[in-house]
């Protein structure tokens, strides 16, 4: 029981930290009409405990996964780029099947490419030779982008000790991972095989998120020192970035309520 | 006499009667871009760099319309005397968390990848941050207030996909929730910042 409590939060932090705040999106937009809809008030359902959980989990940043992240930006590129490489590779083994379980299946077609060819000649994934031929990274699916696509709300926003911004929907996305939904989970953890050890898996959560703290040390200062409520942005930033993942908006700069806008008149 | 005078007449009426120049949304970034660029990579002591980004931000930036979406459906309840004191306030607060965030930026490469025109009062212009050693590419989309074509304002950045002003509103409206939403508690919280 306690092992699948540790794999969980592993698994759960590993989501969070690497929400990728700053993903990207190829730059075509349009505003969509359901936007104002889509901009409903926050439901934080425990926000005096979100606060305290909040505070814990910065104070733990600050001892111990800044100062990783700033160690592990000493290492050379070559072996940060690398890291970086293999873990997204890794992470296609649960993007295909949300790939399919949105009907993305030209993504899904594109990632099992991918796959295939930088596991083998990308060693591992190491190196990123899918893109020379021309398939391109796209971006990653887990299972709580597809419960939002097929429509499910996110539910209570609240805030883990250790492992960060969550919602409802995303933790259920979580359990899916450890249900049999994540293959890296079921091939390093659920089953023995002679190939990997449960640290394996352990190694991989933690590193993606290590890396993840690490590309983004000044962004997170940057809103540290310029936030009157460092708690409200970051729960903006999270849900914001939720929202757009599951629209899967590529083609679409959400800039959400635009009714506020349309009042302003300054000139 | 009456040539000259004539020649200043017509000139007069012509300078008047032809429109200025518009200026294109994409334009207006690439010249902030490129003057931000020669302020972050020059020798100048932080001091005269941050008064030189403010200028930049105080020309182009909608700070005042900014300030009003920011404040939400707030900005509804407030009297002349507090419209006056947030304007101020917001005015200071934006100059300050602008420069601080550019500051540490030796010299950022902006390039413009292309514009998009949502509507007469919207133009969004797509640039990418290139990547650094330190940090990766970043996408950078910037909405330009087009209602007046001849003096285009920057309204928002929104930083892949997530919108800066709209998480200042959702961090100024917390703060209003969480105090009886009572305007002076803002101020104060906006006063803190600009001393700190």
């Amino acid at each position: 029981m306690k092992k699948i409590i540790t794999i969980f939060l592993i698994s759960v932090f590993s989501q969070i930290v690497a929400l990728n705040v700053f993903a990207g999106s190829d730059g075509t937009l349009k505003i969509k009409n359901e936007s104002k809809k889509q901009s409903a008030e926050v439901k934080d359902c425990f926000e005096k405990i979100n606060r305290g959980i909040f505070a814990f989990n910065q104070g733990l940043d600050k001892v111990f996964f800044k100062p990783i992240a700033k160690g592990y930006r000493y290492l050379p590129k070559p072996i940060r780029s690398g890291t970086s490489n293999a873990l997204n590779n890794l992470s296609n083994v649960v993007t295909i099947p949300n790939n399919i379980l949105q009907g993305q299946f030209k993504e899904a077609g594109v990632n099992t490419l991918r796959f295939s060819i930088n596991t083998t000649l990308g060693i591992a994934g190491i190196f990123d030779v899918a893109s020379y031929y021309g398939l391109n990274k796209l971006d990653k699916e887990d299972y709580g982008q597809t419960l939002g696509s097929w429509g499910m709300k996110e539910g209570c926003y609240f805030v883990l000790p250790v492992l960060g911004p969550t919602t409802v929907r995303d933790t259920l996305g979580s359990i899916v991972n450890l249900s049999g939904g994540d293959p890296w989970y079921n091939v390093t953890i659920a089953n023995n095989t002679e190939h990997f050890e449960n640290s394996d898996y352990y190694y991989s959560r933690l590193t993606t998120g290590v890396d993840f703290r690490a590309k983004n040390l000044e962004a997170f200062d940057n809103l540290e020192n310029n936030s009157l409520d460092l708690y409200a942005s970051v729960r903006s930033l999270y849900l914001q970035d939720r929202k757009r993942k599951i629209q899967n908006s590529n083609e679409t700069t959400e800039t959400m309520n635009d009714d506020d806008w349309e009042e302003i008149d300054t000139q | 006499m009456f040539k000259i005078r004539q020649f200043l007449i017509i000139f007069l009426v012509l300078s008047l009667a032809t429109p200025l120049a518009s200026k294109e949304p994409t334009t207006l970034i690439a010249e902030i871009v490129n003057e931000a660029s020669v302020i972050l990579s020059s020798d100048d002591p932080v001091e005269s760099k941050i008064i030189k980004l403010n200028n930049i931000a105080e020309t182009n930036v909608d700070i005042e319309g900014i300030g009003m979406y920011t404040l939400g459906k707030y900005r509804k309840n407030l009297n002349e005397s507090q419209k006056i004191k947030y304007k101020k306030l917001f005015n200071s607060y934006f100059l300050k968390s602008f420069s601080s965030r550019l500051v540490d930026y030796s010299d950022p490469k902006i390039s413009i990848v292309s514009e998009k025109k949502i509507n007469e009062k919207y133009t969004i212009v797509n640039t990418i941050l290139e990547e650094t050693s330190k940090n990766p590419e970043i996408k950078i989309d910037w909405r330009i207030y087009t209602k007046n074509p001849e003096r285009p304002l920057i309204r928002d950045l929104i930083v892949e996909g997530l919108s800066l002003a709209r998480t200042q509103k959702e961090e100024f409206k917390s703060i209003m929730q969480n105090n009886n939403e009572d305007i002076d508690y803002l101020f104060k919280s906006l006063e803190e910042f600009i001393i700190k």
